[in-house]
């Protein structure tokens, strides 16, 4: 083959490789940017580009309480599934990272299933078993069920940064006369923490955007902030929510960059 | 230190550490799945009378026969459009400088952490009549009437390609970067051509990174809901709101149960099958 016929082989490679990905890379920013603009229309509809720009539906939005006492009930299940993940999930990580036993390899596995199996299936299953020991749809539900669902985050990113940690680390602690507690609180917390915040922050982002739990484990008096978009969104189209999706995609940009800084959320998740 | 008794190894936790999520895993999540299942295989609605009703239902029905068939379906299309968009973004950030990849991990991440409904809601608002890609057709003459976007098959592919993307490439990302870069240039001087070089030696090799990421696409694409919901529109009925309106609008709990339990059991199919490919693929990559 000539090595002319290579460069241009080469070229059309490369050219197609990257007009292919920078495509996808548009498919995938493009509706974020368009909600964002959209939401500061100064008109009724959802018209792309707006007739004109205003804030107008932001100071709707602020008089949304219905979207209000969602939200406030979201946080609240969002924050209690969270801190419910890590104690359990960071305990569990600890006791099968290191084990090659069966036993450890099984409860791996049941402790991820959660990410393949179809939610709305376990949220229906949920529901049955409550109302079979009558336990009453609560908040309390709901975090049991969001539990379930976002634990899995935080065994998965506390398994992976058990791993890198150093054994000889916890060796030599043991030999200069650390307890177990202090070698733990001193030694393994703090180099795993950034590992445990990335689980905890994907496990608290998923359980404040779940749907297919929340739908069977909820009742008007724990409206759930997701679900009441969707439904205002089966309805009609509203630009309230253009607003509400405005505010969730900023919050959304600065919680990761905060987090790319605190434990290099990119990395953890690529490696 | 051979003498220490295994309580002594510093390096290990017990397993007793896992006893508390185990409990929880069995009360909350194995007890529902198994009443799910005892419920399914009940021919009454109270729950009395035993039988395979609700299954010999569903396999004779066409109706949820079609259902099945249009969510498989729609999960295979899911990942092909996934697959084919997402190598591309694996293989440049291989690529380009650690700023142009943070760059792109983070463009890639932005839709696994924005909530759902938004991204889904965007979707509205560009395939929509009124839609972005309605009125540029319009404006440039290339198009009277707006074409339906919206509630079509296309749209819902698009969409959830778009929302499960940052599953399959993340895992590209993984497998490629462990590639050594030496075989690329080995191949090219042995005088293979690019096209080649990628297909017989960087495809076969990113192989365990691409049933990883096809499997978790897979998965998601027929779970998801709310887009499968929104963007589909009431013409189209996927599993997941099937069962939910067997289970909540219906109250059909046995029924919704047996739906649940056959669309568990398509799931694990298919990623047993993912699975198996992995395993191997693993040994053709090391062949």
């Amino acid at each position: 083959m000539s090595g002319r016929r290579l460069i241009l082989e080469a070229l059309s490679f490369e050219l197609v490789m990257t007009v292919i990905a920078v495509i996808a890379l548009v498919i995938i920013i493009a509706p974020s940017l368009v909600v964002l603009i959209v939401s500061f229309t100064s008109g009724f509809s959802l018209r792309f580009p707006p007739p004109g720009y205003s804030l107008r539906w932001y100071v709707e939005l602020w008089n949304a309480w219905q979207l209000h006492f969602a939200a406030k009930n979201s946080l609240i299940v969002a924050l209690w599934a969270t801190g419910l993940s890590v104690v359990l999930g960071v305990a569990a990580a600890l006791a099968i990272s290191r084990s090659q036993t069966l036993s450890a390899r099984l409860l791996d596995s049941l402790f991820m299933s959660p990410l393949v199996l179809p939610a709305l299936a376990f949220g229906l299953a949920a529901l049955m078993l409550f109302s079979l020991v009558g336990l009453p749809v609560s908040p309390l539900t709901l975090v049991i069920g969001h539990t379930v669902v976002c634990v899995p985050y935080v065994v998965r990113n506390s398994v992976a940064a058990l791993a890198q940690l150093e054994p000889t680390l916890l060796e030599s602690s043991a030999v200069l006369g650390a307890s177990r507690l202090y070698t733990f609180r001193r030694i393994v917390l703090p180099l795993i923490r950034p590992g445990i915040i990335a689980g905890a922050f994907i496990a608290f982002m998923s359980s404040f955007d779940n749907v297919p739990v929340s739908l069977f484990l909820r009742d008007a008096a724990t409206d759930m902030l997701p679900i009441r978009m969707w439904q205002d969104l089966e309805g009609k189209l509203d630009v309230t929510i253009a607003a509400l999706s405005g505010v969730l995609i900023i919050a959304t940009v600065a919680l990761v960059a905060v987090m790319e800084r605190v434990t290099g959320l990119s990395r953890r998740l690529t490696s | 230190m051979g003498a220490a008794p295994a309580s002594r190894d510093v390096t290990s936790y017990g397993m007793g550490l896992a006893a508390p999520l185990a409990l929880f895993f069995l009360l909350f999540f194995v007890a529902p799945l198994l009443q799910l299942l005892w419920l399914s295989l009940h021919n009454d609605t109270a729950g009395l009378h035993w039988g395979l009703g609700q299954y010999l239902h569903f396999l004779t029905d066409p109706f949820s026969l079609g259902v099945l068939g249009s969510t498989l379906l729609l999960g295979a299309e899911v990942t092909a459009v996934c697959l084919v968009l997402g190598f591309p973004i694996a293989w440049l950030y291989q690529r380009v400088g650690p700023r142009l990849q943070t760059i792109i991990i983070l463009i890639v991440l932005l839709p696994l952490l924005t909530s759902v409904v938004v991204r889904t809601f965007a979707w509205i608002v560009i395939l929509g009549r009124q839609g972005i890609i309605n009125a540029t057709l319009q404006s440039l003459g290339i198009i009277d009437t707006p074409l339906k976007l919206l509630y079509t098959q296309f749209g819902v592919v698009i969409a959830l390609a778009q929302v499960q993307m940052p599953l399959m490439t993340l895992p590209l990302i993984t497998a490629l970067g462990r590639i050594d870069p030496n075989l690329d240039d080995a191949s090219c001087s042995l005088g293979a051509g690019s096209w080649r070089t990628f297909f017989r030696i960087v495809l076969p090799l990113s192989l365990p990174g691409v049933i990883a990421g096809c499997t978790l696409t897979y998965a998601a694409a027929i779970t998801a809901f709310i887009t499968q919901s929104l963007v589909g529109g009431g013409q189209m009925l996927f599993m997941p709101m099937y069962l939910y309106q067997q289970a909540s609008t219906l109250q059909n709990w046995p029924f919704a149960a047996a739906i649940s339990i056959i669309f568990l059991l398509a799931v694990l199919a298919v990623v047993s099958v993912f699975t198996t490919l992995g395993r191997l693929s693993r040994g053709y990559g090391w062949a």
